[in-house]
């Protein structure tokens, strides 16, 4: 069909994305002949004729929700998004993994704004499937090396001191696939195993207190999950006291049964495989566990053969969200760059945006608020000429640390770690307003 | 006087909280309880390298063998080499790593990692089997079965030799032969929140060095990887998601797919490839065109079975609707 335009701006053809036929007017820089011909164009596809020139027929003809009644109060009883906003989903990623019950979904990071994770496009990683566990029936014991093991319900560890906190949470393997070569196309694919949410529960510290923890020798908590995979991760003393949080609610509800309803471990800046769900066991010991996901898998492959065990902090680490791999862009002109950066050592003090692939950087505007290992947005103002341009953001933490370049992660650790890399993302920008997933340093 | 009614529990438990000083969980009365000791037990599971927590038993590489044909096999491969479902667990270990303790072929980057090349803790293989398998009924083993299977997998890994018998006894001086026992590190910055970073960079402004070369691009042959990125994009704002109208006949087989994927049925069924169960394109090659085909296949699903595509059952789906049932094996037919 003929596109169909609107004031100054491509409209999405009734299938709700641009037809081969726009797209390749884009790309062949016709911008400029459908934004003028927009008039005719709309007069033609109007129902009611409106005299050419006389303005848009958004605002000239009022549309059905100016002139009728709407829906009443909780016709929904769970509110839920526009149905406009259904191409924003959690998606796999085709070939990662074989079977979808220990497999990822990813977060569409490319449509999100902020920096709360709506809660149902929270990233899923699960490795024996997910369950909705009856919350009358969990059970958390804390044991080991306590003065007294101790049992808790829901209705328990609801009555204790509770906190909320806002922190990030990453997979240790996101932007795995891009070690060696870009692998992926879009944002959701590159970075979407991040997600950050406001958490309400109880501070681990609390709990190891009412039990009496052995001060002396408890070295290492062990955090082990109710679910058939019983997933299990070592968290060593001092992290155990000092942010990690045993949590029940994210974003003002309970956790959602895939983020390990009703209960799950809060590992601030620790990679995500650690905050284990569906909670039920804290152990206290005087040695690190050895588990599955802490010695053998999430484990990082040094260039000599060496596999780095135990290895949890997310490193300083920032992205553009939009522009982004596999969009277009639909005009010359003012664009605000926005984007995402973390560390999980502490705050982001500092975001820089390169727009020429790395040679010359500005200082993106931060958004408050800016908290401890938690996401924070970044906005940078950006006029694109038509010209090709390659973006890249830079993020600094408070500990000083500035986020490398790929090939400054491959020198020192080759390229089949898989876990931890945090490399500086590039976006390339074609003439035709393409924007492609590129690795540039 | 309903006033002085009022008053007499709290002043009760004020009493009681006082007088339990010395209790745990004195700050927090009424909140938890003491765990029993078979309580403990029960889920008192894991095993650290030091093998504390390690229930005494033993299982030979003979029994072993039994429970991996039928618990393991399907998904692991009969060697314990398939990369099919999960990746492989055996291989790329060698006699000369069992002496130096260190996998050469992880150096090696046409080398697939296996479980057994990665492996330097004994415990964490005797926890992983024990908690989490077999995949799709974990906790199922039996503690001699676990011994078993740890030993047949080191069997096949060339590790021990096939009339060895397993247990808590020998396990130390097992752990002695593991091919990568030397082969990790703690040494490094991700441990601790305070750890020394190994890599660096430098925070220039202006000029800075760089080869501004196109290392690596997305290619262009691998546009519909990942489906049609125009419906993974808003509608509206600054950009749109670049179109291919390759994958759009795909999106339109969603609603199906999600059904299977809903029901669990891609978790042993690829669409053109068998996992545990055949392959939805081998169901359909076989059966389409049949006689009443649909409410066939409708019925076997939801009881169940085996023998048709192999020894392994399939287990029965009685909870499936009949309008869903319908439209999966329609779905599978389509295929």
């Amino acid at each position: 069909m003929s596109p169909v335009v609107r004031a100054g701006r491509l409209r999405g053809a009734p299938e709700h994305f641009l037809d081969a036929g726009q797209i390749a007017d884009v790309q062949s820089g016709r911008r400029e002949f459908l934004r003028s011909a927009f008039v005719a164009a709309a007069a033609a596809a109007a129902t009611k004729a409106t005299a050419a020139g006389a303005g848009d027929p958004a605002i000239l003809e009022l549309p059905e929700h100016s002139k009728a009644l709407g829906q009443p109060v909780a016709a929904r009883g769970y509110g839920l998004p526009s149905q406009f906003e259904k191409n924003l989903q959690r998606r796999e990623s085709p070939g990662l993994t074989r079977v979808s019950g220990a497999s990822v979904s990813f977060t569409p990071l490319q449509g999100l704004f902020g920096i709360i994770t709506p809660s149902g496009l929270h990233f899923e990683r699960h490795h024996q499937g997910w369950w909705d566990v009856d919350p009358n029936r969990h059970r958390l014991m804390v044991m080991g090396l306590v003065r007294q093991a101790r049992v808790y319900t829901m209705d328990d560890l609801m009555r204790l001191p509770a906190v909320s906190r806002m922190h990030f949470i990453e997979c240790g393997a996101n932007t795995g696939m891009e070690w060696g070569n870009v692998a992926v196309p879009t944002v959701q694919y590159t970075h979407g195993m991040l997600s950050c949410c406001e958490f309400t529960g109880v501070l681990l510290s609390t709990l190891l207190d009412h039990c009496g923890f052995d001060r002396a020798r408890g070295k290492y908590v062990l955090a082990e999950g109710a679910d058939g995979s019983g997933m299990t991760r070592t968290i060593a003393i001092d992290r155990a006291l000092d942010d990690v949080m045993v949590a029940w609610a994210m974003n003002g509800e309970m956790l959602r049964p895939e983020n390990g309803y009703p209960l799950r471990l809060v590992a601030p800046g620790m990679q995500g495989v650690s905050w284990v769900k569906w909670l039920r066991r804290i152990k206290v010991g005087d040695q690190p566990f050895g588990a599955k996901d802490e010695v053998l898998h999430y484990v990082d492959l040094m260039p000599d053969g060496k596999l780095r065990q135990y290895a949890s902090i997310q490193e300083c680490k920032s992205v553009i969200t939009s522009p982004s791999g596999g969009q277009t862009l639909l005009d010359k002109g003012s664009y605000n760059v926005t984007g995402l950066a973390w560390s999980g050592r502490g705050r982001v003090k500092r975001v820089d945006v390169s727009f020429d692939g790395g040679r010359n950087w500005r200082t993106a505007r931060i958004e408050p608020p800016v908290l401890s290992k938690c996401l924070v947005r970044f906005n940078i103002a950006w006029q694109w000429d038509g010209g090709p341009a390659i973006l890249q953001s830079r993020a600094i933490d408070d500990t000083g640390y500035v986020q490398p370049k790929i090939n400054q992660l491959r020198e020192v650790r080759g390229t089949r770690s898989v876990y931890h890399n945090n490399a500086i993302q590039s976006w390339k920008v074609d003439p035709s307003g393409e924007v492609t997933n590129a690795q540039v340093y | 006087m309903p006033r002085f009614i009022d008053w007499a529990p709290v002043f009760t438990g004020v009493v009681l909280s006082l007088s339990t000083p010395a209790q745990a969980g004195a700050p927090f009365p009424g909140v938890g309880r003491a765990a029993t000791p078979a309580e403990i037990r029960a889920w008192d599971i894991d095993v650290r390298p030091d093998f504390k927590g390690l229930p005494r038993g033993s299982g030979s590489v003979a029994k072993g063998e039994k429970v991996w044909d039928t618990r393991c096999a399907s998904c692991h491969g009969t060697f314990g080499e398939s990369n099919e479902v999960f990746t492989p667990l055996v291989g790329g270990t060698t006699r000369a790593d069992i002496e130096t303790g260190r996998v050469a072929a992880l150096t090696r980057p046409d080398v697939t990692r296996t479980t057994l090349m990665k492996l330097a803790s004994l415990s964490t293989l005797w926890d992983y089997v024990n908690r989490a398998m077999p995949w799709d009924a974990p906790k199922s083993l039996t503690t001699e079965e676990v011994y078993a299977v740890v030993a047949y997998l080191l069997y096949l890994g060339d590790i021990l030799p096939a009339d060895f018998v397993l247990s808590d006894r020998n396990i130390g001086e097992v752990q002695k032969l593991l091919p990568n026992r030397n082969g990790t590190t703690r040494e490094h910055g991700l441990w601790d929140v305070r750890g020394k970073p190994d890599v660096k960079n430098t925070a220039c402004m202006r000029d800075c060095e760089t080869h501004v070369t196109m290392a690596s691009v997305f290619p262009d042959r691998a546009r519909g990887s990942h489906g049609d990125l125009a419906q993974q994009n808003r509608l509206v704002g600054p950009v749109r998601g670049n179109g291919d109208t390759a994958a759009s006949t795909a999106a339109s087989r969603d609603t199906s797919a999600e059904l299977a994927k809903r029901n669990g049925c891609l978790a042993c069924h690829g669409v053109d490839k068998r996992i545990v169960g055949p392959a939805f394109r081998d169901i359909s090659a076989k059966y389409k065109g049949e006689r009443d085909v649909v409410n066939q296949l409708v019925a076997k699903m939801k009881q169940g079975g085996s023998g048709v595509w192999g020894s392994l059952p399939m287990p029965p789906q009685p909870g499936l609707a009949e309008a869903d049932a319908q439209s999966l094996i329609r779905w599978v037919l389509a295929q």
